[in-house]
């Protein structure tokens, strides 16, 4: 891919890694539609291929239309971090949701 | 030093070089993006939870939506999306009227999107569904609506960069605000990807 | 002083221009700082007086000047501005925005039109905020679900308000991350920076990304109450201790945005009143970034008696251990760097070694709390009150008064009169103890907090406790009144009266529009107190 800079310190991305970028989203979501309606027996396996080709085409859209790939690694860390703050209170929520004792009382 | 000409040095930021400010104003608008995932993230996580609780009224109201609506708006995002990406790298080879028909071309998609938005919305309340159905459909007005407001405010922030860029403001060492604006634009279409996966596909 | 030979010509100060729009519509970040600092002063001032009628109601038992659902309201009026209006920007964006511009040696913040944008979206959400002072809310500062939802009291303005003001937090926070990591003088490395540049950045990085959850979760709120939805709801199937999760998923690393600017401000205050260069400088400053990462772990440790699942609470409990750790490092730091140090009992450092036994009770008394068994006895009672008085009070309000001493010659110019001062310090700091003190007794005998009357046997320390308010009030008064008197009739500041080394001291008091003439070149850190140069 490109490594073309310029006098701001800014990257450009050329028209054809754009295009083929484009395609791969296109084509990404063709294939997400259709698993969807396929039946695994598992709910569980298609909600994992749909988030995971999500994370795939998020990955596309901020590596090279939003310039992540060639960016400072102190925006890395801050959008890393954000991710890992995202894990943690669906992780802890999620954890506490499911384990929670609920006493059953009677009246 | 005459106050006035202090003010100018304030607004105007020329103590700072060029490239200072270029990068300075793309970390701020990433660090604006990390906010943001936190602020969907968590509707994310309200919708993880209750989810994983109430599955049988996930599917029921996945069947309630319109995959092909929704496919449609995400084929359309993806493509505003690769205009925008296109028209900063046209700003960054010089190529002004470029920009300013592919800035119009994605706000002409963030239009057609919210054009379909308005045909759901309106089709959902026709077969008396609000956000008070039920958790799914709360969370489905929640989120669609919250990022529907994030297409608006990106569309305004597109428009003004492209009137701005007919006046001939933007060239190939001045292109910061087009590549912020897109920035944020992107986001948008993250941020949608993740929706229609959540609630049009595996819900 | 080493730099009475700097520049004295004729050169305008930033306090120079005059006039109402100078000042509203001005992108100095000096004089957003004091705008910042007048403003928050006046809501600390209201909500004071609100915790005033709550000590006035609890001198006797039952009824002594107003019913209970006032009562209600007056506590949660008192909570919720103390600490969304006044405590959370309390440090960091007053001082903050007068001093990390001077310190870094810049000329002012990176985006000073977004500085600007974020004082007046600050103002606006507190309007917003009293617009509920019609019909208060009373369902204390936290809005617990269900409650929340049912209760006729307008919490809709308020929690729309705290939203509001939530970006205001969000925007001044990615503004600091920008200007440290761009605007920093030539020389200025990482580990040059003061300490309250790191206390200043890390809880920027926590005013970022902590602030969005409760902005969403306040959206939530207001659609259940508008819409109907039933997220926190549980006779819609939802989940109120959901709420509670996102409440303080926001809501306890805030504490850090209170505190860790408090910390940046003993951390300049100790060296230079000790005259020896800080103590472990790294150990404080990655402490800081440590206590803002950690911060956001410990959240769970407010729903021990919720009906929170078993493991994930000895998880959180642990989690809550940890961030005594870096808290400790700290103390001890500025306890070394007093020892065999030249002190010099001004007022700055008379309130910062209050602030060492205050926070140090505080944090100890923080563990108590952080422990499972401890806390099913404690939680909810008065001994919670006094904790989280003894921090936030204890803590961050007395290194604002601090910070609003040592500071005062730089910003105004003047000298503040230090016999009066030092006057208000012993009124503030006896009277705070008296109040919080009987506060912790009664909490572990098993006072609950929040109730409007008590059984008898509490009364002797409820009166202990209003007394203290009341010197607690007369000090802050007289500390007040002697600071705005010196605004006008103090004595002529020189540009470093103290003998600082950091560079705000360094330019003229009060600093010209520009910061400096010249952007300083640094050669080496501000610390280096006891050497001859």
């Amino acid at each position: 891919m490109s490594t073309e800079t310029h006098e701001l310190g800014g990257h450009i991305v050329p028209y054809k890694d754009l295009v083929l970028v484009v395609t791969a989203l296109v084509i990404l979501t063709g294939i997400t539609v259709f698993v969807s309606t396929l039946d695994f027996g598992y709910a569980a396996l298609n909600i994992f291929i749909a988030m995971a080709i999500a994370s795939v085409k998020a990955c596309l859209v901020s590596l090279w239309f939003m310039h992540l790939k060639f960016e400072d690694v102190i925006t890395w860390i801050f959008i890393i971090f954000s991710l890992v703050l995202l894990c943690l209170l669906i992780g802890f929520s999620l954890s506490d949701e499911f384990l929670r004792i609920t006493p059953k009382v009677n009246f | 030093m005459a106050a006035t000409s202090v003010e100018h040095l304030h607004s105007d930021g020329h103590f700072v070089t060029p490239q200072d400010k270029y990068s300075s104003m793309k970390l701020g608008m990433w660090l604006f993006i990390a906010t943001e995932i936190l602020l969907f993230g968590g509707l994310f996580a309200v919708y993880a939870i209750y989810r994983a609780k109430f599955p049988e009224m996930f599917f029921n109201g996945r069947d309630e939506l319109s995959l092909l609506l929704g496919t449609t708006n995400t084929v359309i995002l993806i493509v505003s999306s690769f205009s925008i990406a296109m028209g900063v790298t046209a700003i960054q080879r010089g190529k002004k009227n470029l920009l300013t028909f592919l800035i119009i071309v994605t706000l002409l998609c963030g239009a057609l999107f919210g054009v379909n938005k308005y045909f759901e919305y309106t089709a959902k309340f026709h077969h008396g569904i609000f956000p008070s159905t039920d958790i799914f459909f709360a969370l489905y007005f929640m989120m669609t609506s919250l990022h529907m407001l994030h297409v608006i405010v990106g569309m305004a922030i597109l428009f003004i960069i492209m009137i701005f860029n007919m006046k001939g403001k933007y060239s190939p060492s001045n292109y910061t605000a087009p590549e912020v604006g897109a920035l944020y634009w992107h986001l948008v279409d993250v941020i949608w990807i993740y929706l229609f996966g959540l609630l049009y596909l595996v819900a | 002083m080493a730099d009475g030979t700097m520049v004295e010509a004729v050169r305008p100060t930033y306090l120079d221009r005059k006039g109402f729009l100078s000042w509203a519509l001005t992108l100095d970040h000096k004089r957003l700082g004091i705008m910042y600092l007048v403003t928050i002063m006046v809501f600390f001032l209201f909500a004071g007086i609100m915790g005033m009628l709550v000590r006035l109601e609890l001198l006797t038992p039952g009824k002594t000047v107003m019913g209970p659902d006032t009562y209600n309201q007056i506590f949660t009026i008192h909570g919720a501005v103390m600490i969304f209006i006044v405590i959370v920007p309390g440090i960091s964006a007053t001082f903050g925005n007068f001093l990390i511009p001077l310190m870094i040696g810049a000329r002012d913040v990176i985006f000073p039109r977004l500085n600007l944008f974020s004082y007046w979206i600050y103002v606006g959400g507190a309007l917003i905020a009293l617009v509920s002072l019609l019909h208060p809310i009373d369902t204390g500062w936290t809005f617990y679900t269900p409650y929340s939802i049912r209760t006729g009291t307008s919490v809709i303005p308020i929690t729309f308000g705290v939203f509001v003001m939530g970006f205001s937090s969000i925007l001044t926070g990615l503004n600091f991350i920008v200007t440290i990591h761009k605007l920093r003088a030539p020389g200025m490395n990482w580990h040059r920076m003061p300490l309250f540049i790191w206390a200043a950045y890390s809880t920027a990085v926590i005013q970022v990304l902590a602030t969005p959850v409760i902005a969403i979760t306040l959206l939530l709120l207001i659609a259940e109450r508008v819409f109907g939805i039933g997220f926190f709801d549980p006779a819609k199937g939802g989940d109120p201790i959901l709420f509670q999760h996102f409440f303080w998923f926001y809501s306890h690393p805030v504490v850090y945005i209170m505190i860790l600017p408090a910390f940046g401000v003993i951390s300049e205050i100790i060296p230079v009143f000790s005259r020896k260069p800080i103590f472990g400088y790294k150990a404080i400053a990655y402490s800081s970034i440590a206590i803002a990462l950690i911060g956001f772990l410990v959240w769970g440790h407010h729903l021990f008696v919720s009906g929170m699942a078993g493991w994930v609470a000895k998880v959180f409990s642990f989690l809550t251990f940890l961030v005594a750790i870096p808290t400790a490092i700290k103390v001890w730091n500025w306890l070394a760097t007093m020892y065999r140090g030249s002190i010099d009992l001004k007022t700055p450092m008379l309130y910062a070694l209050g602030f060492l036994f205050l926070f140090t009770i505080a944090g100890l008394t923080g563990l108590f709390l952080g422990t499972l068994a401890i806390n099913v006895h404690l939680h909810d009672t008065y001994f919670v009150v006094a904790h989280f008085h003894y921090t936030m009070m204890g803590g961050t309000i007395m290194m604002l008064f601090a910070a609003m001493h040592f500071w005062f010659p730089k910003m105004i110019g003047k000298m503040y009169g230090e016999a009066v001062a030092k006057i208000a310090f012993a009124l503030i700091f006896i009277g705070f103890n008296l109040t919080f003190i009987p506060q912790f007794i009664m909490g572990m005998e098993g006072m609950p907090r929040r109730y409007y009357d008590y059984l008898p046997q509490y009364h002797y320390q409820h009166v202990l406790s209003s007394i203290g308010a009341l010197v607690l009030g007369v000090g802050i008064l007289v500390m007040l009144i002697n600071l705005i008197y010196c605004i006008f009739k103090g004595e002529k500041a020189p540009s470093n009266p103290f003998g600082s080394k950091s560079w705000e001291w360094q330019t003229t008091s009060p600093p010209p529009t520009e910061n400096f003439e010249e952007i300083p070149q640094v050669t080496d850190w501000t610390y280096g107190y006891g050497k001859k140069n």
